[in-house]
C-alpha cells in the first residue's frame, strides 16, 4: 500500500537553531529560494482562485485597465481635449501607464492585505513570512502578462515603433516589481499590527495614482515667471518612485526620450522602499503569529 | 544521537488586562498607539512597559533531549503548554527565552489541510498543501500516486475541495502530509480527525514513520493512542516538565493530576459562572461508583451513576434535564434526557437530588466530558459544558476475560454457531 519513508531530501542534516527574537534581521534569501516552489504555488493559487471565482474570470486582467483607458480617453482626450499631441494618441500614451501601474497598484494592495488573510497559515505552519506577500506581488505579474498584449496589438495601428529603450524595459520592470514587493511588504506587516491599514490601503493607493505622471502629460510650467513658488514641489516628484519608472516605462515602449534623472532617483527611492520595507517585515515578522 | 535539544525554553504572553482602553481584540490599533505616544513620550525610547500588560508564561524553564527514534508523547491538561511548545518547535513562534537545536528535517502537522483552498480541486490542492508542508515539487509528483491511494479519493481528484465530506476532506489532507518524509515529526491532536478506520490507518502510518527511524513528537488528549504509539512521554503542568519517562506511568500521573483538579469524582457548579447559566440551578454533579462512593472511573460496561444536585433560585414548571457524554474532542457520544425515558420531573421550587443510572454504560475506554443541561419549555435555563470529566477505563468487558475491542461503543452480544 503505502511505502516506508526514504530518506528524506535536501536538507537533510542541517541544523536548525530556535532562538529568541534577534531584532533586525537580514532577508533570508537562501531560504526564500529553498522554499520557491511554495512562492510559486501561493500566486498560482492567488491567480486561479480569482479567476475561478469571477464570471469574467481572467478578463478582468485585461478590463481593468482597458476601462480606465477608456474612461481616462474620454475626459482628457474627447471631452476637455488636455491632451493635444498627435502622436501617440491619447489612449495609448495613457494604457502605457496604467499597465505598469495597474500591476503596482494591484500588487501592494493585495499584498497589504495577504498576510492578514493568511491567518490559518501563519498560526499553524512554518515557512519565510516574506513568501506571502511576495507571492501576491506574483500574482500581480500574471495579470500584467495577460494585459500586455492589449496595448503591443495597438502599435501597429498606428504606427509606433519601439526603439532601442526597449531594451531597458526588463530592468526598468524589475525595478518596478522591487518597489512593489517593498511596499506591499511593508503595507503588510503594518496591517498586522494595525487593522487600520485595511482602511489606508484603497486610499493610499488612490492618492498614490493622482502623484503619479500615468494619466496627464508632464507639464511644463508655461511660464518661467511661474516658477518660482511651487516649482520645488516638481523637483520631489521622483521621490515618488512610480514617477521615474511610470515615465521611463512609457518612454522606453513609445520610443521617446527616457527621463533618465527622474529614473535614477526613482530607481534608488525604489530599492530604499524594497529595503526597508523588507527589513522591517523580517524586524516584526516573529510576532505575526502571536498577534495576527 | 540526539536530535533533537531543548534547552531553558521559555515562551511568555503580553497579556492585556481587561478593562483597559487597550482593544480588546488581540491587536492594536493605529488609535491605541498614537494616544499612547502621545500620553507617554518615553515609552519611543523602550522604557516603561504600559502598566495594563502582565505577563503570563505559558512554558518556564523547559528542556529535554530527544533521541533519533524515539516517540515522544507530551501530554498534559488544557493550557499546560503543550501547544505553545508544539509551536516554537514548528517555528510558527518564537520562545521569549532558552535555545532549541533540531537536526534534520522537520514537518509539523498542527493541523490537517492547513492552506487547502475550498475553490481548488483535490489535485490541484496535493501541490499546494505540499509546498506548504516544504515539499519540492517534483517531490509531490513522485509521491502524486501515493498520496491519491492513501486518502481514497481518486475518483474526486478534479473536483473542488468544498464539494468533499468531511471525511474526504480530512483523508486528503491527512494523506498529503503523511507523505511529508520528514526527519522529525511534530504531530498536535490531528489523529483525532475522520473516521475510526481511517485513524487506524493514520496510526499506521505513524508507526510506520516512526518505526524508519524519524523522530515523532506527538501531542494528544487521547490516551489509548499515546499509549499505543509512543515510546516515552513528557507530562506539563502549568507550563513546566513535571514529568519525564516511561508512557504508561506518566499515562496514570496524567490521570491522577487531571482527578485532583476536578475533584473527587465530583464537581461543585455554583460557583461556576458562564453566559448559559442563566439561573445556577446545578449545584453539584458526582459520579458514584457501586457502593456509592464518588469515583472518576468506571471499568468498561460497568454501571454509570450519576447525582445532581439542583437549586431552585426560581420555580421551574417540568423541566427537561439533559446529560450529555462527549468524548474529549467534544463530539457527542450520548444524550441522557429526562422527557425521552417518560421520567418527567415535577415543579421544581426547592432544592433536591436527581439520580441518573445506565446499567452498563456502553463507551469504550477513554476521558469524557459531562455536559449537563436543564430546560423548562421555552428557554435554556442551565447548561454547563464540560461539568464533569470521567475516565472509562479498560477492564474485563461482560465478564469474558478479554478485555481487548476497538469501536467508540461497548455492548454485549449473543452468538449461536451451528455446525451443518
Amino acid at each position: 500500500m503505502t511505502t516506508p519513508p526514504q530518506p528524506s531530501e535536501p536538507t537533510a542534516g542541517s541544523t536548525t537553531v530556535i532562538r529568541p527574537p534577534a531584532g533586525w534581521q537580514l532577508i533570508n534569501f537562501a531560504e526564500l529560494w529553498q522554499f520557491r516552489d511554495l512562492l510559486y504555488f501561493l500566486a498560482w493559487r492567488d491567480v486561479k482562485v480569482r479567476y475561478k471565482q469571477t464570471l469574467l474570470g481572467v478578463a478582468w486582467a485585461i478590463l481593468q485597465p482597458g476601462l480606465m483607458m477608456v474612461i481616462f480617453t474620454l475626459i482628457f482626450s474627447v471631452i476637455t481635449q488636455t491632451y493635444d499631441k498627435e502622436s501617440p494618441p491619447y489612449h495609448v500614451f495613457v494604457l502605457s501607464a496604467l499597465l505598469p501601474w495597474t500591476f503596482f497598484a494591484t500588487a501592494i494592495a493585495n499584498a497589504g492585505n495577504s498576510v492578514v488573510g493568511s491567518e490559518r497559515l501563519i498560526t499553524k505552519i512554518y515557512f519565510p513570512r516574506l513568501a506571502v506577500p511576495f507571492a501576491s506581488v506574483g500574482a500581480a505579474l500574471v495579470d500584467f502578462a495577460v494585459a500586455l498584449p492589449l496595448l503591443l496589438i495597438m502599435f501597429p495601428f498606428y504606427g509606433i515603433v519601439p526603439g532601442w529603450g526597449v531594451l531597458l524595459l526588463p530592468v526598468i520592470f524589475l525595478v518596478l516589481v522591487l518597489s512593489a514587493a517593498g511596499v506591499g511588504t511593508m503595507l503588510a506587516a503594518l496591517n498586522v499590527a494595525y487593522r487600520d491599514f485595511r482602511y489606508i490601503i484603497p486610499f493610499l493607493v488612490q492618492l498614490w495614482m493622482y502623484a503619479t505622471p500615468n494619466i496627464y502629460l508632464d507639464l511644463k510650467p508655461p511660464d518661467p515667471e511661474r516658477v518660482t513658488r511651487f516649482s520645488w514641489v516638481k523637483q520631489l516628484l521622483p521621490l515618488n518612485p512610480m514617477t521615474g519608472l511610470v515615465e521611463s516605462f512609457r518612454a522606453a515602449l513609445l520610443n521617446e526620450a527616457i527621463p533618465w534623472h527622474d529614473l535614477g532617483f526613482s530607481a534608488a527611492m525604489a530599492l530604499v522602499f524594497f529595503f526597508v520595507g523588507c527589513f522591517y517585515f523580517r524586524r516584526v515578522e516573529d510576532s505575526f503569529a502571536d498577534v495576527i | 544521537m540526539t536530535v533533537l535539544t531543548i534547552q531553558n525554553l521559555a515562551k511568555c504572553y503580553r497579556v492585556q488586562a481587561t478593562g483597559k482602553t487597550k482593544s480588546a481584540y488581540g491587536y492594536r490599533t493605529l488609535r491605541d498607539d498614537l494616544t499612547d505616544w502621545v500620553k507617554t513620550p518615553l515609552r519611543w525610547f523602550g522604557n516603561a512597559a504600559a502598566a495594563s500588560v502582565q505577563d503570563f508564561w505559558a512554558l518556564r524553564d523547559v528542556s529535554f533531549d530527544v533521541k533519533r527514534g524515539e516517540v515522544l508523547g507530551v501530554i498534559g491538561h488544557n493550557g499546560a503548554g503543550k501547544s505553545t511548545l508544539l509551536k516554537i518547535l514548528s517555528r510558527i513562534t518564537k520562545p521569549t527565552l532558552g535555545e532549541v537545536r533540531l537536526k534534520g528535517r522537520v514537518g509539523s502537522l498542527l493541523e490537517v489541510g492547513t492552506g487547502f483552498h475550498p475553490e481548488l480541486t483535490g489535485r490541484e490542492n496535493i501541490f499546494l498543501n505540499g509546498a506548504i508542508l516544504g515539499m519540492r515539487r517534483h517531490e509531490i509528483q513522485r509521491k502524486f500516486d501515493q498520496i491519491v491511494d492513501f486518502a481514497e479519493i481518486e475518483p474526486f481528484l478534479d473536483t473542488p475541495v468544498k464539494r468533499y465530506s468531511s471525511g474526504m476532506y480530512v483523508r486528503l489532507a491527512f494523506a498529503v502530509a503523511a507523505h511529508l518524509e520528514p526527519e522529525i515529526l511534530i504531530v498536535d491532536e490531528v489523529l483525532a480527525v475522520g473516521d475510526l478506520s481511517f485513524q487506524r490507518k493514520c496510526m499506521g502510518r505513524m508507526r510506520e514513520v516512526g518505526r524508519s527511524g524519524s523522530t515523532i513528537l506527538f501531542v494528544s488528549h487521547n490516551m489509548p493512542a499515546i499509549e499505543a504509539l509512543c515510546t516515552r512521554a513528557l507530562l506539563l503542568d502549568h507550563g513546566k516538565v513535571a514529568m519525564d519517562g516511561g508512557v504508561h506511568e506518566l499515562v496514570q500521573e496524567y490521570h491522577r493530576r487531571v482527578l485532583a483538579t476536578h475533584g473527587d469524582g465530583g464537581s461543585t457548579l455554583s460557583d461556576l459562572n458562564s453566559p448559559t447559566r442563566v439561573h445556577k440551578i446545578f449545584r453539584s454533579v458526582t459520579m458514584l461508583d457501586e457502593k456509592a462512593e464518588p469515583t472518576n472511573f468506571l471499568p468498561v460496561g460497568g454501571r454509570f451513576h450519576l447525582r445532581l444536585v439542583l437549586d431552585a433560585p426560581i420555580a421551574v414548571e417540568a423541566p427537561n434535564v439533559t446529560i450529555g457524554i462527549d468524548d474529549s474532542l467534544g463530539q457527542r457520544l450520548l444524550s441522557l434526557q429526562t422527557p425521552l425515558t417518560n421520567s418527567v420531573l415535577p415543579r421544581l421550587q426547592q432544592s433536591g437530588v436527581l439520580e441518573c443510572v445506565v446499567e452498563s454504560l456502553p463507551l469504550a475506554p477513554g476521558d469524557y466530558w459531562v455536559k449537563l443541561g436543564l430546560a423548562a419549555v421555552p428557554d435554556e435555563i442551565d447548561e454547563i459544558e464540560r461539568a464533569l470529566r470521567f475516565t472509562v477505563t479498560e477492564g474485563e468487558l461482560f465478564g469474558s476475560g478479554r478485555g481487548h475491542h476497538r469501536g467508540l461503543c461497548v455492548t454485549p452480544s449473543q452468538w449461536s454457531f451451528q455446525a451443518m
